[in-house]
């Protein structure tokens, strides 16, 4: 035993880790106040309100495999559609990894129904020709604005009236027929347009790409390349609109019923290939491009899991967890005491201790990275509470093994930790790697389980480096545990230790 | 508790040593028992899959006066037909499960329950899971399955030793495959959370197999220096010094799950909670019972069948001038080797 045979380093210093915690711990309240979260942000399913998941796929008809930005594009698309219910806190996120990603839609409050039926639908790309632009902040219906030729009065005075400073109205669900005239706005609701039927569909579209004139130096444009079918499109509709005056000659690229963009026609393009140009940034560019390159292969969703909750059942699971983190809690706190008498008290405070750290965890993590507390995500933290314990006990046992050998309690306190932190270590790193692992492999809502597990392992290796074993050392300088007294857990009948014997 | 304390002293010093090392074939026995019982069932009735599984519906009633009939009339005049699967959950609620439905016959379940149990719609706590969710579920299930097993063994066979890597796996497969037989057997409805149960029971079952292992590794250090004791002798007394640490980390750890399951069952019904600790409370009594019975004899034999184990073997029998068997045979004499810690590796370190 390489690790005893060391002479034992007297030098810890259980006082100053003790305040250095304590420290810590006023620091990381003081940043609760600082950050303004004063609240752990619950879950759906502990508040009430709707989550959507969906399985992105190919929309029927389409081939190929679903691409990262395909996928982001969605979420953008969906996020734009969640975002027009006006509800605030509502999120949509991709989950998982890679192409495999689910998009997971939650919408707190009672709006379930319309979330449904809106995430669902598939979202298309097309080209249409621009009839006429107006500006989408304008309520005022413009008397003098003169209804566009060629467009039934019924469209005239749907753009005449429509605001596109209503969130509603920039919905956009993938309803707008292909073969309809359709009044549109842009996605910021800055300009409104009268849009003629789609004349090149986004399948149509093989590539597209954002890339930086070198000539110029700065200039960003997107180029795309159309198919045969897209390049004999759009070869006929830029011959005949190049010529025509504003708008007419504008082109706009129209993702689920909203206008992305809306470039002007200055010759016809026959070749199928074509770039547009502008003041893009280089992000605006790469955005025009991921729209183009998802309008190629449009994804269809199937809906995963559909969870309504009612805010009564939400307060229901809430208090059903508090009181099973309670109840857990006082059964540990209960076994720990009865077997370990007056010891188990270090037990009791270094659970206080690391249920404080995490509870203030929960409140930063809620503000800084929208950390959501679910009921898997209770059910985890009271799991924890068992993993958390299993450490002290393996080092007080050890501790009381050391005295058996014969040696006193300070001493067996030193030596105990060398082996038991690294059977604490080894332990601990198994469990974070099977929660990290749940987290990656979990679908849902079960992600949170994995993630207050995994949270709380790394708040166990904290506590007992930083506080279970600096307060054990000073603990074991007390007459009371030191004298072995019969309720301090160290006795020598408690540790089986005919005292004769050994002297 | 003292008494039990004492214990601990006793078996910590080897003056009482349960064998169970030498008894290994009685546990595999055991083991293989509930092996084939788990695949028996798991052939026969296979596992009660939620509709997270199949794809289906499900919507829950909260009303003064639940009652199966009324529901299931409701949810027939809302036009859908198949199999439904209705139930009162406590006093206050009722729960109707369909197959897989489409967009609008949702909907129009939704409304008919709610016209008549006269509740507001938003009030109905729905879940509907798509056909193909099951599959993407499983899939990733097995996924992660794999990938731990995979990561795990390599951790362990890195922080540990290799063999010990492949009796703790073993193991872990052992409690899995133990707790997904109890579910087939007694028909539990196995739903995400339960699977994300199982799962969790693979770090849970390893942390005890860790905390003995580590202490195998510990007093078989220098085991072939001597020949005081087998390497299946210095495992069973490694198993006999941690079984107290064992049974009260397992304790400790069963107590908020049992909290858990007592609570989500008896306050929510079946749901999350319930799902998810059931799991984890068998499967936490199978991880204790492995990394005990099931463990530390496997290790044991894969190491004694190294020359320099069964060498080190025939060097203790020789000494002990005992019959010369297996080391099951021995672990009886461990008593008379000597009393306590003068036979502990560890004993250099004494000052």
């Amino acid at each position: 035993m390489s690790t005893t045979n060391k002479p034992i380093k007297t030098s810890s210093r259980p006082v100053r880790t003790l305040a250095i915690l304590a420290l810590g711990l006023v620091a990381m309240t003081g940043l609760v106040f600082v950050q303004g979260a004063t609240s752990v942000k619950l879950g759906l399913d502990l508040r009430g309100g709707t989550s959507v998941t969906l399985q992105p796929r190919i929309a029927p008809g389409e081939e190929g495999s679903i691409t990262n930005e395909a996928i982001d594009q969605a979420v953008a698309i969906i996020r734009q559609r969640v975002n027009s219910l006006g509800v605030a806190e509502s999120e949509v996120a991709a989950q998982g990894t890679g192409t495999s990603r689910q998009i997971v839609i939650s919408v707190p409050g009672d709006t379930g129904r319309r979330v449904v039926d809106l995430v669902g639908q598939t979202a298309e790309l097309r080209f249409r020709q621009v009839l006429a632009t107006g500006a989408g902040a304008s309520s005022v219906v413009d008397p003098a604005a003169t209804p566009v030729a060629g467009v039934t009065p019924e469209v005239n005075a749907r753009f005449a009236s429509f605001d596109c400073t209503l969130a509603e109205n920039r919905q956009g669900t993938g309803t707008d027929l292909p073969s309809q005239t359709i009044v549109a706005c842009d996605r910021a609701g800055l300009t409104k347009y009268i849009l003629g039927p789609a004349e090149v569909l986004g399948r149509q579209i093989s590539e597209a790409s954002a890339g930086l004139d070198t000539q110029s130096g700065s200039a960003w444009f997107v180029s795309l390349t159309f198919n045969s079918e897209g390049t004999s499109a759009f070869a006929a509709v830029t011959s005949r609109v190049t010529s025509l005056p504003e708008p007419n000659n504008q082109l706009a690229i129209v993702l689920d019923g909203l206008v992305v963009s809306a470039p002007r026609i200055n010759e016809a393009i026959p070749s199928g290939t074509a770039q547009i140009t502008g003041s893009f940034t280089q992000l605006e560019a790469k955005d025009l491009a991921n729209v183009l390159k998802y309008g190629a292969l449009p994804l269809a969703f199937d809906r995963g899991e559909v969870q309504q909750v009612s805010p009564t059942l939400g307060a229901d699971q809430l208090n059903a967890g508090l009181i099973a983190g309670a109840l857990g809690m006082a059964l540990v706190v209960i076994f720990t005491l009865a077997y370990y008498r007056v010891l188990g008290f270090v037990t009791v405070g270094s659970l206080a201790i690391a249920g404080s750290i995490l509870y203030l965890l929960f409140l930063l993590l809620g503000k800084w990275i929208g950390f959501t507390l679910t009921l898997a995500g209770i059910a985890g933290a009271i799991v924890a509470i068992g993993v958390t314990a299993d450490s002290f006990i393996v080092y007080f046992e050890r501790v009381r093994d050391e005295m058996r050998e014969g040696r006193s309690l300070r001493t067996a306190v030193e030596t105990g930790w060398v082996r038991a932190r690294r059977t604490i270590l080894i332990a601990d790193f198994v469990s974070l790697i099977a929660a990290v692992l749940l987290y990656f492999f979990a679908v849902g809502g079960v992600r949170g389980f994995a993630f207050t597990l995994g949270l709380t392992t790394v708040i166990d290796l904290i506590v007992i480096f930083v506080f279970t074993k600096p307060a054990l050392v000073l603990v074991s300088r007390l007459k009371f545990f030191n004298s072995g007294h019969r309720l301090s857990g160290f006795s020598s009948k408690s540790l089986g230790m005919p005292t004769t014997k050994e002297a | 508790m003292s008494k039990f304390s004492g214990l601990g002293g006793r078996l910590y010093r080897g003056e009482t040593s349960v064998e169970f090392i030498g008894k290994r074939r009685r546990w595999y026995a055991v083991s293989i028992l509930f092996i084939l019982i788990s695949i028996g069932s798991l052939a026969v009735q296979g596992l009660q899959l939620g509709i997270e599984f199949k794809g289906g519906s499900s919507f829950t009633v909260t009303t003064n006066s639940p009652s199966v009939e009324q529901a299931r009339s409701a949810v027939q005049s809302a036009g859908v037909d198949g199999e439904l699967i209705v139930q009162v959950i406590g006093n206050d609620k009722v729960r109707v499960q369909t197959g897989s439905l489409e967009s609008e016959a949702n909907n129009a379940v939704q409304d008919a329950l709610a016209a008549s149990f006269s509740v507001d719609v938003a009030t109905i706590d729905t879940q509907i899971i798509g056909p193909s969710w099951g599959e993407e579920i499983t899939r990733k299930a097995l996924y992660g399955l794999f990938g731990f097993l995979f990561v795990i063994m390599i951790y362990l066979a890195m922080a540990l030793e290799p063999k010990m890597a492949v009796a703790a796996i073993v193991a872990v497969l052992h409690d899995v495959f133990i707790t997904v037989g109890i579910y087939a057997l007694v028909g539990f409805d196995v739903t995400p959370a339960t699977v994300i149960g199982f799962l969790t029971i693979l770090g849970y079952s390893l942390y005890d197999t860790v905390v003995v292992f580590d202490k195998v590794r510990e007093n078989t250090k220098s085991i072939t220096a001597s020949s005081t004791k087998t390497y299946s002798q210095a495992v069973n007394l490694a198993v006999n010094q941690t079984i107290v640490r064992s049974a009260n980390t397992s304790i400790v750890a069963l107590l908020p799950v049992a909290s858990i399951l007592f609570v989500g069952a008896g306050l929510l019904g079946a749901g999350t909670l319930k799902d998810l600790s059931l799991a984890l409370f068998i499967g936490l009594i199978v991880g204790t019972y492995s990394s005990i019975f099931i463990a530390p004899p496997i290790l044991a034999s894969l190491r004694e069948r190294e020359p320099a184990m069964q060498a080190l073997a025939k060097r203790v029998n020789a000494r002990s001038g005992g019959v010369v068997a297996s080391a099951t045979s021995q672990v009886s004499s461990l008593p008379i080797l000597g009393r306590g810690p003068r036979n502990q590796p560890k004993r250099k370190g004494r000052k």
